[in-house]
């Protein structure tokens, strides 16, 4: 311990933070959404393959109906909070330097909500119709 | 605050032992699908656009539905929704075996090998019957 250099630094170790800063809150979080991902993306496989093809009319009327649209809605969020911090992983691998790291950090923020909120107001609308 | 401000410069400065680079290790099968299983999700956090154009296009109108069902009938289309099913697909069976393993099973060299090949192997075949199942839905490929 003593002779070696260290990767963190002390406070960096007291703090067990990491380098986004949240601990290990996230690591879990990844595992939650992975599971809940499993049925969900075989269930959404499901959906696609039977909207093949399928005229507008049709795939307004399945896409808009309560039970399809929940596991659709619950696909988009489960992945959205998933790939959100999957992505952050990656840029805290790669993208070294605090501006730049902090950026790339807030484009993902930025994507990710950007994709779920117009993927879900997207089957809202299909729901509700307007 | 400048004094920690001066604390975090002083390490910086220090000199650190850098981890040796991918290109020191012979490739591995399971050091190449996890790098796959980053690859893939990459593709899949942009994917999420192609289900987001989708959707908003079926809650904008026929028109612009139309637009989708041209693309995705078309041969980039198809390449590019086959190589996103294969991606999902396997990043789905990665993540299961990952799920396996932080459990700390199937971590022995046979058991993690066989898993790994179990990934690849699986997900291409899954990837060939869900689309056998798509065009045997659309009533034979066209």
């Amino acid at each position: 311990m003593s002779g070696r250099a260290q990767m963190r630094t002390p406070l960096g170790r007291v703090r067990g933070l990491g380098p986004a800063h949240a601990g290990t809150g996230h690591f879990w979080h990844q595992r939650v959404t992975s599971v809940a991902g499993i049925p969900l993306t075989i269930a959404l496989i499901a959906i696609v393959i039977g909207l093949l093809g399928r005229s507008h009319a049709t795939v307004v009327q399945v896409l808009g109906s309560p039970v399809v649209a929940i596991i659709v809605l619950l696909f988009v969020i489960n992945s959205a909070y998933h790939m959100w911090i999957g992505m952050q992983e990656i840029v805290l691998d790669y993208v070294h330097g605090d501006i730049r790291k902090l950026v790339t950090l807030m484009a993902n923020t930025f994507f990710v909500f950007a994709v779920a909120l117009a993927s879900a107001y997207a089957i809202l609308k299909l729901s509700f119709g307007v | 605050m400048s004094e920690l401000d001066a604390g975090l410069t002083a390490t910086k400065a220090r000199a650190r032992p850098l981890s040796p680079h991918l290109q020191i290790y012979t490739p591995m099968l399971t050091m190449m699908m996890s790098i796959v299983h980053r690859i893939t999700g990459g593709a899949l956090y942009f994917g999420m656009l192609l289900l987001a154009w989708w959707l908003i296009a079926a809650a904008s109108g026929p028109n612009a539905y139309s637009y989708v069902e041209w693309f995705m009938g078309s041969l980039i289309g198809r390449i590019v929704l086959f190589g996103y099913t294969w991606a999902l697909i396997h990043h789905t069976l990665g993540g299961i075996r990952h799920l396996i393993w932080d459990t700390g099973h199937g971590l022995e060299p046979a058991e993690r090998e066989l898993l790994t090949l179990a990934t690849l192997v699986g997900s291409i075949v899954l990837t060939l019957v869900t689309w056998g199942i798509g065009y045997l839905a659309m009533g034979g490929p066209r």
